[in-house]
């Protein structure tokens, strides 16, 4: 009789129960079915953009060397828009030149020279400053930025270098974030090995930690420009809003994502300068690509080596 | 000569060296073995200061290298590392290439021609056995080294900073048999010049490498004394039932 119980026990825990297969099919099905949706959104959105951004090229409305040319008068049907772009391209490179170093610093104070406080005071801090919505940059741009500049030289104070500026404070806590991480994933050993061998301080820094961590600091460092260069609401407020060539600090510029959000509602759909909008957020998204590329081949040079 | 004198570590409230006195003599081999936790790599982490980074880290007595009193607030840590070189358990070579990784030390202390580190790396891979595994790919990642060779190269980083004394954390134990004999056969050889303190697990090891053994046990030396005699004849009933594999 006992003999018999315990057999059945041992059955019943070998014998894969159907509430088993159930649970197993039902996350299985969930994680697919996520998965599917978020691909298809990808690849609709990726379409929608791309067709409507090659529209005016292939209806013969403008061709590619007067899209990148500097002629911009839409009431000629003229939509040069190679200042635009370069517009993109400066307030992006103007706000990295700042925060790249900047960032880094703080990143290395907050994990090798007080990381204590850098811990608890810090790191929250930042990560709030990650989270301020950007209009509110935008604003406190508009409202401190624009007027001092404008009384320090002399002007309207709207333009590139206040652009690069508001940029630079908002894509500053995300360097300093993934710089963080970054540094804080190599390994303590590194750290004592080079004090082993009589290094200061600032030595295994410079030449241990920063080196070891120098993928994921670039990583951070081009995050940080996609950021800049897809910002849109706080730079239309600071950047003055016109295509002039941006070339000199003080004057008012446009960037691709202002030229956006400043006429998407003043034009009609069909229209080609609309259909030239959205030519630029094709633009937009093909530089998100090449971002994402060259944070790929970063990565992957870490992982051979 | 390191002496050590009435030493005391204290991590917050532990008391986690008791009243350490020992002596290492020039050009011998000691091996400090005892289980676990029994404060024998604290010892060693203390005679180079590498316990300064852990916090609650408290020390009181005496640890002096010929006259350099180690725990002298005027003490200069950084010369009195170079002068310590350590070795750890884990092979850590820096993600660096095999030249670069012995390359650093003496760059940090400040040599910068090519010629002399040059010369340096080559002697140094020499002295630890290496060069002819490794010298045709001296500019290739260290990290592409077994782990026996990433710990000899680990040896010869710190013979590059011209240590006088070598402080071994286990540096056999996470290695296959093979490495372990080419890591006990380079402590041999490297005897010659330096003074040689290597921490230990392994007891037939400790018997075929040192010439003085000091056995822990919670925090305190239960017997040091010339590794032939401690094995043979062990004064201390402890000493005994753990050499004849009764605990630890």
């Amino acid at each position: 009789m006992k003999e018999r119980g315990n057999t059945s026990l041992a059955e019943k825990l070998q014998t894969p129960a159907r509430r088993i297969f159930w649970t197993e099919w039902r996350g299985r099905s969930i994680t697919y079915v996520s998965v599917w949706i978020v691909i298809l959104i990808l690849l609709s959105l990726l379409w929608f953009i791309t067709s409507k951004g090659l529209q005016p090229f292939l209806n013969g409305e403008i061709t590619l060397s007067q899209f990148f040319s500097t002629n911009w008068s839409p009431q000629d049907n003229k939509f040069g828009s190679l200042y635009i772009m370069l517009g993109s391209f400066m307030v992006t490179i103007g706000a990295t030149l700042i925060s790249a170093p900047l960032g880094i610093s703080a990143a290395i104070f907050m994990t090798e020279i007080a990381p204590k406080w850098g811990k608890k005071v810090l790191q929250p801090a930042t990560e709030i400053l990650v989270g301020i919505p950007s209009v509110v940059y935008g604003f406190i741009g508009l409202t401190l930025l624009v007027p001092f500049i404008g009384k320090l030289i002399g002007g309207i104070g709207f333009g590139l270098l206040s652009g690069i500026l508001v940029l630079s404070i908002m894509i500053l806590p995300t360097i300093i974030s993934i710089s963080v991480d970054a540094i804080e994933a190599v390994p303590q050993k590194y750290r004592e090995g080079s004090y082993a061998l009589g290094a200061t301080r600032w030595q295994t820094i410079w030449k241990i930690v920063l080196k070891t961590a120098l993928p994921g600091l670039m990583t951070a460092v081009v995050l940080g420009m996609a950021r800049a260069f897809g910002e849109a609401l706080a730079v239309q407020m600071v950047i003055g809003n016109v295509p002039n060539a941006p070339f000199h600090f003080f004057i008012s510029i446009h960037t691709l994502t202002s030229m956006i959000t400043q006429n998407m509602g003043n034009t009609v759909p069909g229209e080609t300068f609309n259909q030239i909008l959205w030519s630029m957020a094709l633009v937009l998204l093909l530089m998100t690509l090449v971002f994402i590329l060259v944070i790929r081949l970063i990565t992957r040079r870490r992982d051979v080596s | 000569m390191l002496v050590v004198d009435q030493f005391n570590v204290y991590y917050g409230e532990k008391h986690a060296l008791n009243n350490i006195s020992i002596t290492f003599s020039s050009k011998t081999v000691t091996a400090l073995i005892g289980p676990s936790g029994c404060g024998k790599s604290t010892l060693l982490r203390s005679l180079n200061r590498m316990n300064d980074y852990i916090p609650m880290f408290r020390a009181d007595g005496s640890i002096r290298l010929g006259k350099t009193e180690i725990y002298d607030s005027k003490t200069d840590v950084v010369s009195l590392r170079k002068r310590m070189g350590m070795v750890f358990q884990q092979p850590i070579p820096f993600p660096l290439s095999i030249y670069d990784n012995i390359a650093y030390g003496p760059r940090i202390h400040g040599i910068k021609q090519k010629k002399q580190l040059d010369a340096i790396v080559e002697k140094t891979l020499h002295q630890a056995h290496l060069w002819d595994e490794v010298k045709d790919r001296l500019h290739a990642s260290a990290l592409g080294l077994s782990g026996g060779q990433q710990q000899r190269l680990v040896i010869a980083r710190v013979l590059a900073v011209e240590p006088e004394i070598l402080l071994l954390d286990e540096p056999a134990s996470a290695l296959d048999p093979i490495s372990t004999e080419h890591i006990e056969q380079l402590i041999l050889s490297l005897k010659e010049n330096y003074t040689i303190i290597v921490v230990t697990h392994n007891m037939q090891q400790a018997k075929r490498i040192s010439d003085q053994t000091a056995f822990f046990l919670h925090g305190e030396i239960v017997e040091a004394k010339e590794t032939d005699i401690l094995f043979q004849s062990p004064n201390d009933q402890r000493t005994e039932r753990y050499l004849s594999g009764q605990f630890g």
